[in-house]
């Protein structure tokens, strides 16, 4: 289902800093799987969450993610539910950046998640080399 | 199919290449002409490189010759490639060319390898979302390519879902286009400010001086070092005296034409007249 790019090397974009963490919520496990595997290639340490509403545990017991990745489409709480909570919360949690990675590819779809709060938004398929711009974008990298 | 290629096939496709199109093949590229030669072997019904070279030698190869040279010299692109020649613009560059062309209210801009038109979009896109004052000006952006079937896409300015994932901003890819069941669709306003044409670096070309900002980026590696400086000489001629030029990321003019600077600025270089 997804494909990776053709060159992977671990990043070290700052040596002796801590690595930013990533919450990788997806209620698939293969899927958490390779975004973790990815965003540990981009210099992340990824952390994981199987819906919403676990994500938001999470978030009450430790420190904020310096980003989340968000599925849509999951079961107990779904990915715009989980944005809309999340943005009522102190904003230290409210001001995570979120990159919304979802197979819901219309342009309604898009338009939803940006207003109920994602800051970026991919479909699935995704390779290692979009989610490098995303962050790029969102001054991560 | 086989799309092996021997030493023999890859030195003339190499010399071919070089007379017909000033494009060098290094060695190492065989790997290139090997994946990238198979759809025009399909399409003249071949069946291995051997077969391409004796069509090529013949007298009606001319259309082979194009198709091979389109095949070859096809530059993979992606909206706001490599982010910080396109924060350069947007954060140094722009606001500088804007403060200077106050009496003109002009601005040409050319995309010198444009491909499938991702870079001269990304620019109009910038131009548009942060610089709205300048819809009164006269505003140009010339964008060419070598090869038919890249520029027919740049015109048509429509792009797949993997296309629209890659480096374009989520509510820029709302706002400045139109979903078309699988496709997006750039918008007609973006798409006016574009003249798309096609032109061969290495043959002579006239773009209309002065020009203020030139992007030439990742395809003079496709060319030998004469070729390269007979390039950017020309584009030394061109250009304003106070106009900034951009390469690909790991390009440089050192060594090439003295004229330019390299200038640093916002995490990457561009080179101005010096």
């Amino acid at each position: 289902m997804m494909s990776e790019d053709a060159q992977s090397q671990p990043a070290e974009p700052n040596p002796g800093a801590p690595p930013k963490t990533v919450l990788v919520v997806d209620d698939s496990r293969a899927i958490r799987g390779i975004l973790s595997r990815m965003m540990t290639e981009l210099g992340f340490k990824p952390s994981g969450a199987e819906h919403g509403a676990a994500a938001l545990s999470a978030l009450d017991n430790g420190p904020a993610p310096d980003l989340i990745l968000l599925d849509w489409e999951m079961p107990v709480m779904n990915g715009v539910e989980f944005l809309r909570a999340l943005r009522q919360r102190p904003s230290a949690d409210a001001n995570i950046p979120v990159i919304m990675i979802t197979t819901l590819n219309t342009a309604e779809q898009l338009s939803e998640a940006l207003q109920a709060g994602a800051s970026e938004y991919l479909m699935k398929p995704v390779e290692k080399g979009m989610l490098e711009a995303k962050l790029e974008f969102l001054g991560l990298r | 199919m086989s799309a092996a290629i021997t030493p023999g096939e890859f030195d003339f496709i190499r010399q071919f290449l070089l007379q017909r199109s000033a494009i060098a093949l290094d060695a190492g590229k065989e790997y290139l002409v090997e994946a990238r030669v198979v759809p025009v072997l399909r399409k003249y019904k071949l069946t291995t490189i051997g077969e391409l070279v004796a069509l090529l030698r013949s007298p009606s190869g001319g259309a082979a010759e194009r198709d091979l040279v389109d095949a070859l010299t096809t530059n993979e692109t992606y909206f706001f490639r490599d982010i910080h020649p396109f924060n350069a613009l947007r954060l140094t560059v722009l606001p500088s060319l804007i403060q200077k062309r106050t009496a003109t209210r002009r601005l040409n801009i050319w995309c010198a390898a444009s491909s499938t038109g991702q870079e001269p979009y990304t620019i109009a896109m910038i131009l548009r979302e942060y610089f709205p004052a300048l819809r009164g000006w006269d505003v140009r952006i010339l964008a060419t390519d070598l090869a038919n079937h890249v520029l027919a896409r740049a015109i048509e300015g429509k792009y797949n879902q993997i296309e629209v994932n890659r480096g374009l901003p989520a509510p820029l890819l709302l706002k400045y286009f139109k979903q078309e069941g699988p496709w997006w669709q750039i918008s007609e306003e973006l798409r006016k400010m574009i003249t798309f044409r096609k032109l061969n670096l290495a043959e002579a070309w006239s773009v209309p001086p002065p020009v203020d900002l030139v992007f030439i980026r990742n395809v003079l590696i496709y060319f030998n070092v004469e070729m390269k400086k007979n390039i950017l000489e020309r584009i030394k001629r061109l250009l304003a005296p106070d106009g900034y030029l951009f390469l690909g990321s790991a390009e440089t003019t050192v060594n090439l034409e003295s004229a330019f600077k390299a200038v640093h600025i916002n995490n990457t270089n561009c080179y101005q007249l010096g």
